[in-house]
């Protein structure tokens, strides 16, 4: 088994909304892989039809070698899942609840169990009600690292933590996947992605968009140019991968596909540098562009 | 909620401030009153229409029944000398005004109803939204301490207000005299006020909606349960036990009868004394809080370790509160059981009563009707506990259950274990409550076993009702409020059907129809064993529904 989880064609509608649209996700055995996209992009419902939550209307999706909707609950004890939104029952405590969970997932290392507890800083004694977004989310984590399964599903886990329990959730991930154990990050934070992700895959609308390694993606981003030239910048707008071109006299400003910045530089030189600065491309910008509304059709949206 | 931003000049700036310190705590008020009704633009002219309807259809049902005055007084002589029908609905005072025997019942049914109505309103706007934390978001805009509460008891008041005015002009307009149909009218209504500020305190001294809905529903029940005490006593017995409850005072407005306007004052005084209180209750406590604060839990659990278990350590407290409530209706009843026998004083019933079987086949219809109706209350419980499977899925708290090693069928089945084994201990709580009561005071203890036995026959019918849910939550997840319908449609059936006239096949739609009347009457085993087919095969098509649909939000 290479693959921990392979979804193709997926579609899931609900009513006159598509949600997901034919999207395709690969996860490999072993590593870590971030689950990006806007609000609303299907994230959520891509992973509650992996957890048989859901029914697929079309395309195939294998789990762990099984059929998550047919093999639900045998594969459900060869995984954990931490939502996005974690509820727990007002009157049962934190403790209570990271209990119930791993014992219904087929048992809980008592030892990691304390260990977590202690790490994230976390009171097992309080009430459900009592606990605030982030406690709550801790809750769910400590129950889903502290099971003894091959496969996390983590719907964006850390969105209600503090910092120093995000560097936590780091270190615990990093140790997961020393385990061996495959994990499905869904996140929006980039920090947390470039920290732990092997491969992402970018999704909006219901499809995958992008799907590779962070090495890879960044080819496919763009470099920020500001250059002061000799004479007249000339025929820089034709050129193939320039985009948000300004000139302002001799000054020009440009955005240039980073595998188009080699033709573009010659350009420049030709007519002759006086000043340079160009900034590399930042995962903020590979994402934003593709979480921005319409697909970048329109050659000058990129930012 | 927009606000215009301006720069007014200092003077004004500070003069508003003053302003808002004197009203602070109720700024506000009116655009929450707005969102009430917005949401509850469906269920409130729902529920009126639906009240209205039951009393215009009945008044004019019984126009045409009790046309004559010998009719009238017949059949409210025979009325007030049925022990079980006083303790249900109460008394007719008049039993030849037009009106009394008509509206006896349809004003003991509805204000129950609006009782449940006002409950449900004031909750749902003040601790429901609270513990869903929608009311933070709300109560962090402008929207002073008081503004929640004082727009739910609003929107319950008027409701009631409107309720009430419909009633008068729609019960005068079938054909019963002006004045009494007012009179009727208005104690619904100010039965109605006075539950609202009931729930307004309950809202305040639980933290969740669900205990807050309890602990009114357990006081509509107590205030009923005094009634019924107080107005089947003897002239020598505890009748002022009725004027202890905001029902009683409804039934004390006696409308045809005397209309005492005087009585609502009585209610509107207690409802101004009860929300007094609810507001003092806000001053002292914080936003989320009831007024008894959270201990701390177990750092971890042995037990708790499978949904059945989960499901037994949710429903456990309400369900113990439940059956201690049935037991202690159980020996109030069988109390009363033994007096039925007394109250016969006048020839023509005494002759009556003969003619039906002598004092004994009284008491004997007297626990079979008063078992039916604790098989009415049970199947409440049995709808609400089922219909947790619900309030668990759109919660999110099935979503890790379910994400863990856990079947579908394994999860409904731990809410259904209890949804449909509660109701079980409930009717033999009160089943053995009656008993014991009734063999002691009649000094026969062989009466416990019929007396039991009659309420354990309700189960069936009950098991029905928590089958419907189940469909509708397997079938139509959105639809799952069908059970109460359904309890409601069964209910009016079988009060009001032999009233309305009903064709039989109608009334043999509900479940409650077949139970059989013992021990009044013998004991057939087939309906019986029909209605138990009849859960299962709901059931059973509700759970393979559910297995194969998505799970919602």
């Amino acid at each position: 088994m290479t693959e921990a989880i392979s979804v193709s064609g997926l579609v899931k509608t609900f009513g006159p909304t598509r949600a997901l649209d034919g999207l395709d996700l690969t996860v490999r055995t072993g590593e870590v892989h971030g689950f990006l996209g806007p609000n609303g992009a299907g994230k959520s419902t891509t992973i509650r039809v992996l957890l048989g939550l859901l029914r697929a209307d079309a395309g195939t999706t294998r789990l762990l070698d099984g059929d998550p909707w047919k093999d639900a609950v045998t594969l459900h004890r060869r995984l954990a899942y931490v939502p996005g939104d974690v509820t727990l029952w007002p009157t049962l405590s934190g403790g209570e609840v990271i209990d119930l969970l791993g014992r219904l997932r087929g048992g809980l290392n008592p030892t990691r169990r304390a260990e977590l507890l202690e790490r994230f800083e976390l009171d097992p004694r309080k009430k459900g009600r009592a606990y605030s977004k982030g406690n709550r989310q801790k809750v769910a984590l400590v129950a889903a690292l502290a099971s003894d399964v091959e496969l996390l599903i983590l719907d964006e886990p850390t969105s209600g933590l503090d910092p120093l329990m995000e560097a936590v959730f780091q270190e615990c991930v990093q140790e997961e996947r020393v385990q061996g154990r495959t994990v499905l990050l869904s996140s929006h934070i980039l920090a947390e992605v470039e920290a732990l992700c092997d491969r992402v895959s970018i999704i909006r609308a219901g499809r995958t968009v992008e799907s590779g390694t962070l090495a890879e993606l960044r080819h496919l981003t763009r470099t920020s140019i500001s250059a002061e030239l000799a004479s007249a910048p000339n025929g820089l707008a034709a050129l193939p991968g320039v985009h948000d071109l300004k000139v302002e006299g001799l000054r020009v400003h440009f955005d240039v596909d980073t595998d188009q910045l080699d033709a573009v530089l010659r350009q420049l030189t030709q007519a002759g540098v006086r000043s340079l600065a160009s900034h590399p491309p930042t995962l903020e910008q590979l994402f934003l562009r593709h979480y921005e509304p319409e697909p970048s059709a329109d050659p000058v949206v990129a930012r | 909620m927009s606000t215009v931003v301006s720069r007014p000049d200092p003077g004004t700036a500070s003069a508003a401030r003053e302003g808002a310190a004197v009203t602070g705590g109720f700024v506000g008020t009116g655009a929450l009153v707005r969102l009430a009704l917005r949401r509850d633009r469906v269920l409130l002219p729902g529920w009126i229409a639906g009240i209205v309807l039951l009393a215009v259809g009945s008044a004019a049902a019984a126009a045409d029944l009790y046309s004559t005055v010998e009719s009238r007084v017949a059949s409210a002589t025979a009325a007030n000398n049925t022990t079980a029908l006083v303790a249900l609905y109460g008394r007719v005072y008049d039993p030849s005004s037009e009106g009394g025997i008509s509206m006896v019942k349809t004003g003991g049914l509805g204000a129950v109803m609006i009782a449940l109505l006002s409950i449900i309103v004031v909750v749902r706007h003040t601790r429901a939204e609270e513990e869903s934390g929608r009311l933070e978001l709300v109560g962090a805009t402008v929207v002073g301490r008081y503004a929640p509460l004082t727009s739910a008891l609003i929107v319950a008041i008027g409701t009631n207000a409107v309720l009430a005015l419909l009633t008068a002009v729609g019960v005068a307009g079938a054909g019963m005299p002006m004045a009494g149909s007012f009179a009727f009218g208005l104690a619904w209504g100010g039965v109605g006020i006075a539950f609202a500020g009931i729930a307004a305190t309950t809202a305040q001294v639980s933290s969740t909606a669900r205990g807050a809905t309890s602990l009114a529903a357990i006081v509509l029940g107590f205030v009923y349960v005094l009634r019924a005490v107080g107005d089947t006593a003897g002239p020598d017995g505890p009748t002022w036990m009725s004027w202890l409850s905001p029902i009683g005072w409804g039934q004390q407005f006696r409308p045809y009868s005397g209309d005492r306007w005087w009585v609502l004052l009585v209610l509107l005084g207690f409802a101004a004394v009860v929300v007094m209180g609810a507001f003092a209750l806000v001053e002292r406590r914080d936003i989320g809080a009831g007024l008894v604060a959270d201990r701390l839990g177990p750092a971890g659990s042995t037990r708790l370790g499978s949904t059945l278990a989960l499901a037994w350590r949710l429903h456990r407290g309400s369900l113990f509160g439940w059956t201690a409530a049935f037991a202690g209706l159980g020996l109030v009843l069988g109390n009363i059981a033994g007096n039925v026998g007394g109250f016969v004083d006048s020839p023509s019933a005494r002759e009556m009563v003969a003619k039906l079987g002598g004092t004994d086949a009284l008491t004997d219809a007297f626990i079979s009707a008063e078992m039916g109706v604790m098989g009415l209350v049970a199947s409440i419980y049995g709808i609400q506990a089922a219909l947790r499977l619900r309030t668990e899925e759109t919660g999110q708290r099935a979503e890790p259950l379910l994400a863990a090693a856990v079947s579908r069928t394994r999860w409904a089945w731990s809410h259904l274990a209890i949804a449909f084994g509660g109701p079980v201990l409930l009717v033999a709580a009160t089943g053995a409550g009656a008993g014991l009561s009734h063999g002691a005071s009649s000094g026969d203890m062989s009466r416990f076993g019929p007396v039991f036995a009659s309420a354990l026959l309700q189960v069936p019918a009950v098991w029905v009702l928590t089958g419907i849910v189940v469909l509708a939550f397997g079938a139509a997840p959105r639809l799952v409020a069908t059970g109460w319908v359904a309890l409601v449609v069964f209910l009016l059936l079988g009060q009001l059907g032999p009233l309305l006239e009903l064709d039989q096949w109608a009334m043999d739609l509900s479940p409650y129809t077949h139970i059989p009347r013992f021990p009044a009457g013998d004991v057939d085993p087939v309906p019986l064993v029909w209605l138990v087919l009849i859960a299962a095969a709901l059931v059973a098509a509700g759970l393979t529904a559910f297995r194969r649909r998505d799970i919602t939000t």
